[in-house]
């Protein structure tokens, strides 16, 4: 569960260091921080604190298990020990070849190498020596138990045994867990001289199954040794060293000898070169040489860099190597590893809270951090000097709960957790309060930004740095040249001019371009004094941090927006669409519309043209004879009547469209509604010579329904048959039938088919044929879509077909 | 004694029309649809064709285009009165080849003149 989790934050850091050249953990936290000078020295002293004792224990071991190997007794006397000659040599060799670049963020694939080699023939020997005390020493894992489980105290060591045990191991996991990110040669080897991100994926697996396979024999190895030394006083940590020797094979011993010495070495060198790049980086040059670096040479600059950096390794090496000598002789190497981890762990709340908290302040940082070392001093590191010495820790001043490994009365803890949980806990706490009671400044809080959502500015990252002021870009160059040369400065300003799309002739220099120098800068000196060198020859005017919680926010609005404008657009362009096919029917209906008006007002117009014809004669013409003036009168009304009909269908088919119709609904016999219906038309009929037929079955049971618009149904119907039906021997037939559900009346003419194209048309309300015989006297292209509301208001259904011969229209009117 | 063709659809208007121009003095010929009309121009030779256009089977463009085609009725005039009357209507109308064109509602007054303009 940890290794996924562990995968993910590594990402976040790996690229928030990529992007900002970030070449150690100080320079990462105190970055973070607002770039805070006393931060990363005090991070930088931690380390050392914390590392020192560590170097130490390697060198340690490699005198301790020389010694064992080669059965001789270290030397009291420092000039004539083996392991002073050893440290000086290694010193020698780690200060020349780890200062070979002077970008401290530059990868050095040598070293790596060097590693990668180391690891795996660790792996190899120590599984070999497994598979022989396992195998050939004992008769494989079962044998070990069982002998082992003779020995008084097996069944102790083998449980956790209580709920406190549990609460010391689950503290040990939490240490180690911060160790793998906050050790300085953890976080260089996996996170400065990360190549690739995906090789955190190959990790993913790989780690773990490393530490699997390291883990198989240590269980066997250690039981097995206690069987064999079981009256001898040996320490453990050499079982995998002294049972092959015990055993006379001296072959093996060697290859473990050489591979703990190996590992020891490279864990020496790695740690050295990235303690000393955090000491020069962040305490020395900051706080000493940084006045020194006046040559206008780069390479004058850099050979000075370059020597600080070695003296750094070089008096690390040998200050450990003191430390070895004069503290920790007498204590067990896991022991003394604990204790650094815990030192080291103070820097977890600041750095993980530089992860994702973006209130977190590099006061609460360097409180937190004091509080911390301060309790870690008081409850591990004063009582383990003591303990050198063989003082006897007691009650301070005679009090009970403050007693160094007991604080608080917290009695069941071991030491190493005891001093965790209490330093952490005052670590934290301080952290948190103080960050939240007093306002960050400006300068940390676009860090926080930066940091925290480092996805969101990982390809423009100088876009996010926020700076006002006014620089001149010849003056910031001219800091670089200083220390990068010419070539390499000319180089990294084109990159930026071709990134950021700046001309490369403007003067003044903007906030991406002092982001960028900086970074550039930050390889060679480190964070802080890249911002001292910027700082010293720009004019930077002080923002509110109202001011660039603003920044950061409009930033914030705008990705906001542009996703809320895409995803507008999206939607417009859905819309548009819609709106064309809209369009695109309305269009249809316009046409529609536009030829149904011409139709209507050609309609009002012919009774109007009879009409004042007729009354002009009338007026004009006193000659007219009596019977004529009479039929001329008789005209009058009629076409006014004809008129009225027309308007009133427009404005009977307009109440039906907006529902302001309503149906009178009352029991009817059908018989005499279609005789109602198609007596009128009689006449009609008869005059275009057309055969009407009925067919109706003797008994048709009465419905309900409103008769007098059904009568305009059957009319609209048999005004229309008659208008298609065959001109020379048209023909129209009515037939009705009846079921239990329903009324079904069915009209057929036997004229021309209506046009396939237009058969889901004609009850249109505009809808008019091109082939009827003739439009008189009604002909309003309303008749059959009135018909067709008024079917529809009685649930009923009105459809036309096409027969072999004639058309066929069919109302069904459900009871 | 000049012959006059009246064709409409509209039985009503063709009676105003009848009355008017017998008594103008004009041996009067009446049609109900295109049909009919085309049945009269086969016997005789009218000088003017009074001519609806919106009329069932045979509407008036096909029996101005017949009158256009026969030998006999190059003399004929055309006077199309119809209730379309927009300026492309009129404009198509007279390009047709009819000699005037009146729109519905119409005066009879101003017929008459048109109609007495047309035989001079």
């Amino acid at each position: 569960m940890i290794i996924p989790a562990w995968m993910l934050i590594l990402r976040k850091i790996i690229r928030i260091s990529r992007v900002n050249k970030i070449s150690s953990i100080a320079d990462f936290i105190s970055l973070r921080y607002g770039n805070h000078r006393f931060l990363g020295a005090l991070v930088t002293v931690v380390c050392v604190l914390g590392i020192l004792p560590y170097i130490a224990l390697q060198l340690k071991a490699i005198s301790e298990t020389f010694h064992l190997v080669s059965a001789t007794n270290p030397s009291k006397i420092i000039l004539n020990d083996t392991t002073t000659y050893v440290a000086i040599a290694l010193a020698l060799f780690a200060s020349y070849y780890g200062t070979r670049y002077v970008d401290a963020s530059e990868k050095r694939k040598g070293i790596i190498t060097a590693v990668a080699v180391e690891s795996f023939l660790k792996l190899l020997f120590f599984l070999l020596v497994g598979v022989y005390v396992t195998y050939f020493v004992f008769d494989g894992f079962s044998d070990i138990t069982s002998q082992a489980s003779k020995l008084p105290d097996f069944a102790v060591k083998n449980q956790f045994g209580s709920l406190e045990a549990g609460i010391n191991w689950f503290l040990l996991c939490i240490l180690s867990m911060f160790a793998i990110f906050l050790l300085p040669r953890q976080f260089h080897s996996a996170i400065v001289e990360n190549n690739r991100e995906q090789h955190l994926k190959t990790a993913i697996w790989l780690f773990p199954l490393y530490l699997l396979l390291f883990n198989l024999f240590v269980y066997p190895i250690a039981w097995g040794g206690k069987v064999l030394f079981a009256d001898a006083n040996v320490d453990a940590d050499f079982y995998s060293l002294l049972i092959p020797q015990q055993m006379g094979q001296t072959t093996l011993t060697v290859l473990v000898f050489l591979g703990g010495f190996s590992a020891a070495i490279s864990m020496i060198v790695v740690s050295s070169i990235s303690l000393a790049t955090m000491l020069g980086n962040n305490l020395l040059i900051p706080y000493g040489f940084l006045g020194k670096f006046t040559s206008t040479n780069s390479e004058v600059n850099t050979n000075k860099i370059v020597k600080i950096r070695k003296f750094s390794i070089f008096s690390l090496i040998v200050l450990a190597y003191l430390v070895y000598r004069y503290f920790v002789l007498d204590y067990s190497l896991v022991s003394i590893g604990l204790i650094a981890f815990v030192v080291i762990a103070q820097l977890g709340p600041a750095f993980f809270g530089a992860l994702y908290w973006k209130r977190g302040s590099h006061r609460g940082a360097i409180y937190g951090i004091l509080v911390g070392f301060a309790i870690c001093f008081y409850t591990l590191l004063l009582p383990y000097a003591m303990g050198i010495y063989g003082a006897e820790v007691q009650n301070p001043m005679g009090i009970v709960w403050l007693h160094p490994m007991q604080l608080f009365g917290l009695d069941y803890l071991q030491p190493i957790p005891h001093a965790l949980f209490w330093s952490m806990l005052g670590n934290v706490f301080t952290y948190g309060i103080v960050s939240v009671s007093f306002k960050g400044d400006y300068r940390e809080r676009n860090y926080a930004e930066m940091f925290v959502d480092i996805d969101k500015h990982i390809t423009h990252h100088e876009n996010a740095y926020v700076w006002k002021g006014t620089a001149y870009k010849s003056d910031i160059e001219k800091v670089l040249l200083r220390f990068l040369g010419e070539e390499r400065t000319k180089r990294a300003l084109k990159l930026f001019h071709l990134k950021y799309q700046v001309p490369e002739n403007a003067e003044m220099a903007d906030a991406r371009f002092i982001k960028f120098a900086e970074n550039l800068l930050t390889g060679p000196i480190g964070t802080a004094s890249a911002k001292i060198l910027i700082s010293s020859v720009v004019k930077e005017e002080q923002i509110s941090l109202k001011e660039v919680l603003h920044i950061l926010e409009e930033s914030k609005e705008n990705i906001l927006l542009n996703k809320k404008l895409r995803e507008t657009s999206e939607e417009l362009q859905q819309l548009s669409e819609q709106l064309k096919k809209a369009n695109a029917e309305l269009l249809e209906k316009d046409a529609q519309k536009d030829e149904f008006l011409n139709t209507v007002t050609h309609e009002l117009r012919t009774p109007i043209t009879a009409i004042r014809a007729t009354s002009e004669i009338l007026k004009e013409d006193e000659e007219v004879p009596d019977f004529l003036r009479k039929q001329f009168l008789e005209n009058i009304i009629s076409e006014s009547d004809r008129l009225n009909r027309l308007i009133d269908k427009i404005l009977d088919l307009e109440k039906w469209q907006t529902k302001k119709q309503q149906l009178h609904l009352t029991e009817n016999d059908w018989q005499k509604t279609l005789q109602k219906a198609w007596e009128p038309l009689q006449q009609l009929m008869e005059k275009n010579h057309i055969t009407w037929e009925m067919q109706l079955p003797e008994v048709l049971k009465v419905q309900l329904y409103d008769e007098e618009r059904m009568i305009q149904v059957i009319n609209n119907l048999i005004s229309n048959a008659i208008k298609f039906a065959s001109p020379d021997k048209g023909l129209i037939r009515l037939m009705v039938t009846q079921n239990d559900y329903a009324t079904t009346i069915q009209l057929y003419n036997n004229g021309l088919p209506i046009p396939e194209a237009d058969i889901n048309q004609i009850f249109d309300k505009f809808y008019q044929s091109s082939n009827q015989n003739f439009k008189k006297p009604i002909g309003s292209g309303l008749g059959l879509a009135i018909s067709k509301k008024i079917v529809e208001e009685h649930q009923g259904t009105l459809h036309a077909e096409n027969l072999t011969v004639g058309v066929q229209f069919t109302a069904i009117i459900p009871f | 004694m000049q012959k006059i063709l009246i064709v409409d659809d509209e039985p009503n208007i063709l009676l105003t029309l009848e009355y008017t121009f017998k008594k103008a003095g004009y041996e009067v010929f009446i049609a109900r649809d295109g049909n009919e009309a085309l049945e009269i121009l086969q016997n005789h030779v009218p000088s003017l064709v009074i001519l609806d256009i919106m009329m069932p089977k045979v509407d008036g463009f096909e029996v101005l285009e017949y009158i256009k085609r026969e030998a006999n009725l190059v003399q004929t005039k055309v006077l199309f009165l119809s209730a379309k009357n927009k300026e492309q209507d009129i404009q198509k109308g007279l390009e047709a080849g009819a000699d005037a064109y009146l729109t519905k509602p119409f005066s009879i007054k101003k017929l008459t003149e048109q109609v007495e303009m047309l035989l001079q």
